[in-house]
């Protein structure tokens, strides 16, 4: 007999040393999350995948699954909470979507969607941030940036590079690029690297690809996250 | 430059975990951290310049750009607005030539603002170059912008400037406990390390930082980890504003202070041990090496200490201007030269803290109770406070109160006995262990301190009432805002929106709709984040919601909806430009 | 005509992409105008909002004009609904924001290329610009979003539909989109 754990009164099987998230994953049921992907140190910090365990409030991607927990995921309340914490995402950068050529393909849209957020309720902070366009294959839009550090690990645990860093504290977090002259052209960044291709939003994107897919027919603009998310994770975690 | 920091470098056996103390080295002697300092401390320590650059970007005290020679912040603790800040603040940028937040043209001076720096019995206070200075008034400020203008060096300046008066008013067991060093290692040694720990579990020792773990547990804990390389980390980044018993205790009993960092080495069996010091207290650290010296060279650190085989030894890190360093698996973090981002949770630091290995983390008074535990024993510890909160408690008061400075109580006392014992009157309310803590008024003076009802991690911060409550609240709500590692989305833009929102009401732009909002930010951020701070920060707004419904509902106006930000203002540059100031070319803030 | 319910709707710093949009409802016009009837609209040219249900509001704010407006429609309407990217978050025209107002007008009428005769206007009779763009939910309070750039010729009819028949308006995952 595995060991099980419910989770929204659903028994989820789990192995010693998995997270509420990889078991959850596992067995086929999606727990939304930006910052987490399967292959990369789980970060823990965007707290769309928090749950209920046990009546405290935990990160799914972070928090040891074990024998006999109570999580709650699928409830109003907390796809309500996750709803708002998507809005401060949406409110602290510039996430003007009919001008980003990730839309559609973008993880942050997809989860808005996915949460049936219509508008952004907070008062918008429209940083003043920049863009790096300088590299011949790859720009970062910072407007876009959500801090997720994906790239950050996937350099690091993918690439076996370390081309980019999250710098600053609170509000004024940014990412940033290692080079000498703190541009992505001087970094040893490749257009094939992983870290150039795990943006989860429009922050990191390739040059001369935006529109080869017609808006309409992008991967979230008819599938949901939760469909494509285990689809696409669920290999990654066997 | 090179030299410079290849000795330095070199001072710190190249270790990157040494990377805080190397870049408070450059700053003091650039003012800044330079491109050429990153460039070849990378290359040097082998790490990103990134990750140099990110350790920079995330302490207050480190810069990438030059602050002047003569760098001046000015505490931003409400017990410093309340001793006039505002006023001196403002005497003093006009007096230098030099607005908050900038570097003089000559390059000179600069001045900002700074989280509390611990002074707030002795304020209003601030730092020059670091340093400590207290008591500031317009005459020493007069003092102080001539001393800069004949460029004195700053030890040349008047010692009484950075004089910082200990305050002892109320002593119980652990102030009036004239231990001297190494008596608390010898009863362990005596009484055998396993009956000592014994003691510190009957003692009922929780920890003093606030959260109030059991000591012995987390003792036990540590040393029945498998994996034998283990730490000793001494929590002195005492930030919670309003705090400031750690500076007194580590200023006058630092010895008691080492000795229980050594008993409990002895206990869990580490041999390296940290204090982590915050960057305000340097004024600390010169003493406190000495005072390791001294204790190296009587045995009482070092190689086989007392002669009973223990090897243990302590080194002193400062902080840099970070209040999340004080979250202990953030201090882990910094210690290890890093940003100070508080750690997922499992696993704790008895498992895996300071390099992964298992790690003791706790206060500076809890190390002083340690010691005096081995030495009089648990029970001597637990004949005092209640059932639920044994033994003594220190404060650090601070506000509308005629005697401001350290007390210690047993724990189970009431506020109102306190309030008596530091000659407050008319009060209003107290802060009761920082903003992170709770807000009460003064229908609430019979409540007692104790883990049971008013847990503290010391601070104590009395208001009477000529003081207005939403000031306070907005003050705290600023330090989070400030204070936030930005690390989880909630506390990131939540502290942010919460800074903004309440600014909005309090301004007189709320509507009806305004304090429903403020509140729903409270529950997010408080059941969201990632770490304390987050899950605190919305505190005071809370805590006075709740016992001042009225005061923030009088703040709004009678319409549906009013605008967060100055409308008419946002036409301004429009009207400059169109040089136009007609009706039409304004806006007023709601429909009339 | 007095039982049926009255609309206004109006482009702020909108493109009118949205109002096209709205009349991709094509015979479902027909349809619906037996159950409303127009007020203030492109669709009427009438010029003052009165008395309405559902007032549907095209655009951020970017100038004194258009808060003028919104607050006519906001002061009018029972129902203030905000319709397309630019109206929920500032959209397109928001992007300016990035830019000081200052560079914005200087490019425009005093530096840029093939300006003649350059000169900030100052007309009276011209709304002057706000800093920055923002969204219609900063400045009045709104009832209802309707996402898009702009939102599809079904999201304004399952929302009109929804309205009309006494439900509470929902939109399903494949009519949610922000672009």
């Amino acid at each position: 007999m595995s060991k099980t754990f419910t989770l929204d009164g659903k028994p989820i099987p789990f192995e010693d040393g998995q997270t509420i998230m990889e078991a959850a994953t596992a067995a086929g049921v999606y727990i939304p999350h930006l910052c987490h992907h399967p292959e990369f140190t789980p970060h823990g910090s965007c707290k769309l995948c928090n749950v209920n365990v046990n009546g405290r409030t935990c990160s799914a991607c972070t928090f040891p699954a074990t024998e006999g927990q109570d999580v709650l995921s699928e409830t109003t309340e907390i796809n309500q909470d996750r709803q708002k914490i998507t809005q401060m995402l949406f409110i602290e950068g510039n996430h003007l979507c009919p001008g980003c050529e990730k839309s559609g393909n973008c993880q942050l849209q997809a989860v808005a969607y996915h949460l049936n957020m219509l508008d952004n309720h907070f008062p918008h902070f429209y940083p003043k941030r920049e863009m790096d366009a300088s590299h011949p294959d790859v720009m970062i839009d910072h407007n876009r940036c959500i801090f997720c550090s994906l790239c950050v690990r996937a350099s690091q645990q993918a690439d076996g590079k370390n081309v980019f860093a999250i710098s600053g504290r609170g509000i004024n977090k940014h990412l940033i690029v290692n080079s000498e002259s703190g541009q992505l052209k001087d970094s040893d960044i490749n257009a094939g690297d992983r870290a150039a291709h795990i943006c989860p939003t429009g922050a990191i994107l390739i040059k001369r690809t935006g529109y080869t897919v017609p808006i309409g027919e992008r991967i979230y603009d008819h599938k949901q996250i939760d469909q494509v998310s285990l689809e696409t994770e669920h290999e990654s975690h066997d | 430059m090179e030299s410079f920091i290849q000795n330095l470098v070199e001072t710190h056996a190249r270790r990157p975990t040494r990377l805080l103390a190397i870049l408070r080295a450059v700053q003091a002697r650039y003012f800044h951290i330079p491109d050429q300092a990153i460039r070849f401390l990378s290359k040097e320590l082998n790490i990103p310049t990134t990750r140099i650059i990110g350790v920079i970007e995330f302490y207050s005290f480190l810069h990438l750009t030059p602050r002047g020679r003569y760098d001046i912040l000015i505490s931003d603790s409400i017990t410093d607005h309340m001793l006039g800040k505002h006023n001196l603040m403002d005497y003093l940028s006009n007096k230098l030539s030099v607005s908050p937040g900038n570097v003089r043209e000559d390059g000179l001076i600069s001045l900002d603002n700074t989280s509390c720096t611990g002074m707030c019995d002795q304020g209003p206070a601030g730092l020059i170059n670091g340093h400590a200075i207290t008591r500031l008034d317009r005459s020493r400020i007069d003092a102080i912008a001539q001393l800069i203008d004949e460029q004195k060096a700053l030890e040349d300046w008047p010692k009484e400037f950075f004089q910082v008066a200990d305050n002892i008013y109320q002593s119980d067991l652990l102030l009036s406990s004239r231990i001297s060093a190494g008596e608390g290692l010898q009863a362990t040694f005596a009484r055998g390390l396993k009956e000592t720990l014994l003691e510190v579990d009957q003692s009922g020792l929780r920890g003093r930082g606030g959260a109030g773990f059991n000591t012995a547990m987390k003792w036990r804990f540590c040393s029945e980890e498998s994996e034998q390389e283990r730490y000793v980390v001494c929590n002195a980044d005492e930030g919670e504003p309003g705090t400031f018993k750690d500076r007194v205790l580590l200023n006058s009993y630092a010895d008691q202070v080492f000795e229980g960092m050594t008993i409990c080495a002895a206990l869990i069996g580490a041999r390296q041990g940290f204090l982590y010091l915050r960057g305000e207290y340097l004024h600390l650290y010169q003493k406190l090496e000495n005072i390791l010296n001294q204790r190296r060279q009587t045995g009482l650190l070092g190689n086989n200490i007392l002669g009973k085989g223990l090897n243990f030894d302590i080194e002193i890190c400062l902080g840099a201007g970070a209040y999340i360093c004080g979250e202990e698996s953030a201090l882990i973090e910094s210690l290890e030269g890093k940003c100070g981002i508080p750690r997922n949770r499992p696993p704790y630091p008895v498992s895996q803290g300071y390099l992964n290995k298992p790690t003791v983390v706790n206060n500076v008074e809890t190390f002083v109770a340690t010691a005096n535990i081995a030495l009089h024993g648990g029970a001597w510890f637990a004949a005092k406070g209640t059932e639920k909160s044994q033994g003594t408690k220190i404060l650090s008061i601070s506000g509308d109160c005629l005697r401001p400075g350290i007390y210690e109580y047993p724990f189970g006392v009431t506020v109102r006995q306190i309030l008596e014992d530091c000659d407050a009157h008319d009060v209003l309310g107290v802060q009761i262990g920082g903003p992170s803590g709770t807000f009460i008024s003064n229908q609430e003076l019979d409540r007692i301190l104790g883990f049971e009802d008013l847990a503290t991690g010391g601070s104590f911060i009395v208001f009477n009432s000529t003081r207005n409550i939403l000031d306070i609240v907005r003050n705290f709500t600023d330090f989070f805002a400030h204070e936030s590692c930005g690390f989880c989305t909630p506390c990131r833009v939540g502290t942010s929106l919460l800074k903004n929102q309440l600014d909005k009401i309090v301004d007189g732009h709320g509507s009806a709709g305004d304090v429903v909002a403020l509140e729903e930010l409270t529950r997010l951020v408080k059941n969201h984040s990632h770490c304390g701070l987050g899950q605190t920060a919305a505190n005071p707004i809370i805590h006075t919601l709740e016992r001042y419904p009225d005061l923030y509902q009088s703040q709004l106006k009678n319409i549906s909806y009013e605008p967060g930000f100055d409308l008419n203002a946002s036409l301004e540059t429009a009207r400059r430009m169109a040089n136009r100031n007609d009706a039409g070319a304004h806006l007023a803030q709601v429909e009339e | 005509m007095t039982n049926k319910i009255r609309v206004a709707t109006t482009s702020l710093a909108g493109c009118f992409g949205c109002h096209m949009s709205f009349l991709d409802i094509d015979e479902r016009m027909l349809q619906l105008a037996e159950a409303v009837e127009f007020d203030r609209s492109p669709i009427t040219d009438i010029e003052r909002c009165t008395n309405c249900d559902i007032g549907l509001i095209e655009g951020g704010v970017c100038n004194s004009e258009n808060v003028h407006v919104l607050r006519e429609f906001r002061k009018n309407c029972k129902t203030l609904v905000a319709v397309g990217a630019c109206a929920i978050n500032g959209g397109l025209p928001a992007m300016r924001n990035f830019i000081p107002l200052e560079e914005c007008l200087a490019e425009a009428y005093l530096d840029g290329i093939g300006v003649e005769n350059p000169q900030i206007p100052s007309d009276p009779e011209l709304p002057l610009l706000l800093d920055k763009v923002r969204p219609i939910h900063e400045i009045v309070k709104i009832d209802y979003f309707l996402p898009g750039c702009p939102p599809s010729a079904d999201v304004f009819w399952k929302f009109l539909t929804d309205l009309l028949e006494g439900r509470e308006p929902s939109l399903p995952y494949e009519l949610v989109h922000y672009d």
